[in-house]
């Protein structure tokens, strides 16, 4: 039974948005019509305050298929296989129900991939929380995120094989759970989310639909206030071993080829699944709600459109022959119900017992209006250096940035994730600076994710193309040249004009690089809103890039130091650029300074040059430079087998010779390399025309440093793995 | 030989298994979903990880009470090679075809890491490729591996030769170091007293091709390899 009245309209439409509507329509909309235009017109959904710049990024490339707009983009990665990319976030969630919050998430982005047509290869997580040092607030985010993420993640049998952890004071109460993933297809075999032919039937599949999750869209559009701890109603419940079903049953329903189109049911749950299908179909749709399965009597029409309950996707069948689909769907149990058509008519008509409930225009239901909000640079305090200590205590700072919680070990997070599952996973969490994924076509896949928030406050539009050129770097170090990334830009409240700016920067930041390296934005996400509205306090401006490369050789360069008496270069030059470094947070507790900037002709140069020193064979390892600097780099490599390090700052390429700048400045566009053909490297460098010096040698077991002649520093191996090791699992065990 | 990957709803390594099982020549893998009565027809059955039934009630607990593990049973009881492996392995403990129980894990969390394994019984269909004391590199991934047995069943099951596999450090010895997940006895992997039910936690399919394995090693082929010899 379907209740028909319902209690007051919690709409986060605002009044100019109410009387487009009205004027548009020529009448009043009725209750249901309201919610649904109030799911597909809020932030989450319809982009209207970030369509306008996304405009600004190059989303195409010869290996792109289709770029953003779609619930996946799509990359060409050769012999008639392609791979299908998206990145989500559920933030708000997260910040009320860490691990339904988490977990429900990844049950988000693996739809969008799996509505594709293709299979769901691999997970990033990108997770940003308080300070874990001391907050026990952020201790619990922390640890139930990652059990959340592990639980589902794990059970549904996708490898969550990357990701990136960062803590600063401003994600506190807004932390950020970000999850991408990356689907492989054979190119035939895409589905498009789509209803292109009147007649055909939409079949809704999965889960039943109920309260949970109603109005998560909208809820995801507003500032956190005191009051969403009992918003835990717009927190969808997770059902992994559903999931699991779906995606089996969809991938062999998809092998049929008799499926037309397909959508998942994510935000805005079927009122924007529906009206996203006739869009893109240039069609229309008629549904009958008493044909949805719903888990609790007397659900109001507005409810069951707007719910956002999990593991639910639409299909899309001829009316006629797509039995075998249906068979499929039992095989498997999904349970599966006709509740509507395709219309050729451009109307959105949602029926109760044959009785038309609503009737939208499409055009209408998708096309909210954009916002053109104010921007205004702010004043960024603190943009000197901070400055520095007359001793600069080399050793004891080295060995607090290792165990700081932005450096320290990461294992603690991934082996909670089965990283193995589906026999791809070739270089793992933890083996390279990103992972590697064998494919069918012989080739391998790197991918990773990266971003920095404490860049981005300081300079968001260095911040920017930062993450992007990290998270090129960490591709290229794996043996991988960059083709394609997808982004989520998350911020704190857009009618705030300085956080629009600081959005604006981002965005064009991410585009000068991209469209200098050539490096297409096949999809993304935007998240506003991640402000705390009792203590006003955003979170620092977080872009975050994944970034794919390609590879197709087996040439496999470490990512650390196997043994002594290897050649270690500095490629690419240092600067004085510890602005928002972990040097200055975390030794000097000081906010500011001139933040590195990437020059993406310079990365180009190098990228190549790294590559080609690969293919040959010369790399015995490759690790990029970037949080704390040369030093940790080089105290990373040093770790894993134990193996010490004698490097003379002198030599290394830099436009400083403060021996602080040199080993903690974080400068974009650098690599540590050793190798046992000293003279095969130098060859190759010379003839690239990028900076570059033979900076030291792998022996003993400390990592000193020396300028010239003069000993700087020296700490055991032993200690700095202690130090890095230790850190997580002391804070959080 | 025929070997029979048993997909029960929510298996996730499954298709992995087929696939590592391939690799081996002379070897045909089929997936065989669990209501199909076909399984009876092949040479060996493989119970693959994953979360059968979502792991709900208890991990296997359900999938041991689904009418695959009927045939399976009787296969066991015919002596046909049956091989469990990680959730595989809990539904064989659940159908009571291996003793013992896998308990959470003493830290409490799912722990994906490569491990040592040391052979213990050599005469079982999945371990005649091995010497005794051979050591294995083979990965692990789940939160529910911690095997128990009152200790007089232990005794007798370690008397018995029960004992197929057991964690170990790079030098074979069986340390406390050693054992991810607080397993009695470092105990990795268990056999039935004929021998030819045998069940472990780690993956083996995850460890048949070197350019999976961090250290270039295949050893987990040879589980399935055993098959093919004769003792």
């Amino acid at each position: 039974m379907i209740r028909m009245i319902s209690g007051e309209l919690r709409l986060g439409l605002t009044p100019r948005e109410i009387e487009t509507v009205r004027k548009v329509l020529g009448r009043e909309p009725n209750e249901t019509e309201w919610a649904i235009i109030d799911a597909e017109w809020s932030e989450h959904s319809s982009y209207k305050s970030s369509k306008k710049m996304l405009k600004l990024l190059p989303t195409t490339g010869r290996r792109v298929l289709l770029g953003p707009g779609y619930d996946a983009g799509v990359v060409d990665v050769g012999n008639g296989y392609v791979i299908t990319l998206h990145i989500e976030s559920h933030n708000h969630p997260s910040a009320v129900d860490p691990y339904g919050g988490a977990a429900t998430g990844i049950g988000g982005v693996l739809r969008d991939i799996l509505s594709m047509g293709s299979r769901p290869v691999a997970l990033l997580d990108m997770l940003r929380f308080g300070d874990v040092a001391r907050s026990n607030h952020a201790r619990w985010l922390f640890t139930n995120v990652v059990r959340g993420i592990a639980d589902y993640g794990n059970c549904v049998g996708v490898p969550t094989v990357a990701g990136d952890v960062e803590f600063d004071e401003s994600f506190e109460r807004n932390c950020l759970v970000d999850v991408a993933c990356v689907g492989l297809a054979r190119k035939e075999k895409l589905i498009l989310g789509e209803s292109k032919n009147p007649g055909d039937v939409l079949v809704l599949i999965g889960g039943s639909t109920g309260r949970d999750g109603v109005g998560g869209a909208s809820f995801a559009s507003k500032n956190l206030t005191a009051g969403s701890e009992t918003e835990r109603s717009s927190v969808q419940v997770p059902a992994p071993f559903t999931k699991k079903l779906l995606i089996d049953a969809i991938l062999e329903a998809a092998e049929t080829g008799l499926i037309g189109g397909m959508k998942d049911l994510g935000g805005g749950g079927l009122s924007t699944a529906l009206s996203e299908l006739a869009s893109k179909g240039g069609t229309g749709v008629d549904v009958e709600l008493t044909k949805v399965r719903t888990r609790h009597n007397e659900m109001t029409p507005a409810e069951i459109m707007t719910s956002e309950s999990q593991e639910r996707m639409i299909l899309v069948l001829a009316p006629h022959g797509s039995e075998p689909v249906l068979e499929i769907l039992k095989k498997y149990d999904v349970p599966h119900d006709v509740i509507g058509r395709v219309t050729a008519a451009g109307s959105m008509k949602v029926r109760v017992d044959g009785k038309v409930v609503a009737d939208l225009p499409v055009e209408l239901v998708t096309g909210a209006p954009l916002i053109p909000w104010g921007s205004k640079k702010p004043n960024l305090a603190g943009r000197q250096a901070a400055a520095r200590p007359a001793d600069p205590k080399i050793a004891s700072s080295l060995l607090a940035l290792m165990s700081s919680p932005n450096i320290a070990d990461r294992s603690w997070v991934y082996r909670q994730y089965d990283h193995e599952v589906g026999t791809r996973t070739v270089v793992k969490p933890g083996d390279g600076d990103a992972s590697l994924l064998r494919m069918p076509n012989g080739r391998m896949l790197a991918v990773k994710a990266d971003g920095n928030s404490k860049h981005s406050s300081l300079d968001p539009r260095s911040g920017g193309a930062g993450c992007v050129a990290e998270a090129c770097r960490n591709v290229v170090a794996v043996g991988a040249e960059p083709i394609a990334m997808v982004d989520h830009l998350q911020f704190g409240d857009p009618s705030d004009p300085e956080v629009y700016w600081s959005f604006q920067e981002s965005v064009e930041g991410i585009a000068d690089y991209c469209s200098e390296l050539g490096l297409p934005v096949v999809g993304g996400k935007v998240s506003f809103y991640n402000e705390d509205s009792s203590t006003k306090v955003a979170i620092k401006p977080s872009p975050i890039a994944m970034v794919v490369g390609l590879d197709d050789r087996m040439m496999r360069p470490m990512s650390w130091f196997a043994a002594s008496g290897e050649s270690i270069f500095a490629i690419g030059r240092t600067k004085p650029e510890l602005g928002g470094s972990e040097y200055f947070e975390s030794v000097l507790r000081y906010a500011g300074g001139s933040v590195p900037k990437a020059d993406p002709a310079g990365d180009k140069r190098l990228y190549r040059a790294v590559l080609k020193l690969v293919k040959y064979g010369l790399a015995a390892a490759v690790h990029d430079c970037s949080k704390g600097g040369l030093a940790v780099a080089l105290a990373e490599m040093c770790i894993p087998s134990a193996v010490g390090a004698s490097i003379d700052l002198a030599r290394v390429p830099a436009d400083t010779p403060d021996p602080v700048d040199l080993l903690f400045s974080e400068s974009h566009g650098r690599f540590v390399l050793s190798s046992r053909d000293r003279k095969g490297v130098e060859k190759i460098l010379k003839a690239s025309g990028v900076p570059y010096s033979m900076v030291g040698r792998t022996e003993g077991k400390m990592l000193q440093f020396s300028r010239g002649r003069r000993r700087l520093a020296a700490v055991g191996v032993g200690r700095l793995a202690k130090a890095w090791r230790d850190s997580l699992p002391e804070m959080m065990d | 030989m025929r070997v029979a990957v048993v997909r029960f709803p929510g298996s996730n390594c499954d298709l992995d298994a087929v696939q590592a099982i391939r690799t081996v020549p002379g070897m045909k893998a089929d997936l065989v979903w669990h209501e199909d009565p076909a399984i009876s027809g092949y040479d060996a059955a493989v119970l693959p990880g994953g979360f059968s039934f979502g792991d709900y009630l208890r991990a296997g607990a359900i999938a041991a009470r689904s009418p695959a593990l009927r045939h399976v049973s009787r296969m066991a009881d015919g002596g046909v090679p049956v091989l469990g492996i990680c959730n595989g392995f809990q539904i064989l403990v659940e159908a009571g075809l291996l003793p013992g129980a896998l308990l959470k894990n003493t830290t409490l969390k799912f722990v994906c890491k490569w491990t040592n394994v040391r052979v213990e019984n050599t005469n079982t269909p999945f371990t005649r490729a091995f010497k005794e004391g051979q050591i294995l590199r083979v990965p692990i991934a789940h939160s529910e591996g911690r095997y128990y047995l009152p200790e007089r069943d232990l005794r007798r099951l370690e008397d018995d030769g029960g004992v197929a596999f057991r964690y170990c450090d790079e030098r074979g010895r069986a340390v406390e170091s050693a054992n991810p997940t607080g397993t009695l006895g470092n105990i990795a992997g268990v056999c039935n007293e004929m021998g030819n039910v045998v069940g472990l936690m780690p993956h083996p399919e995850r460890a048949t091709e070197s350019i999976l394995s961090p250290s270039g090693s295949s050893d987990g082929r040879h589980i399935f390899e055993s098959l093919l010899r004769n003792d």
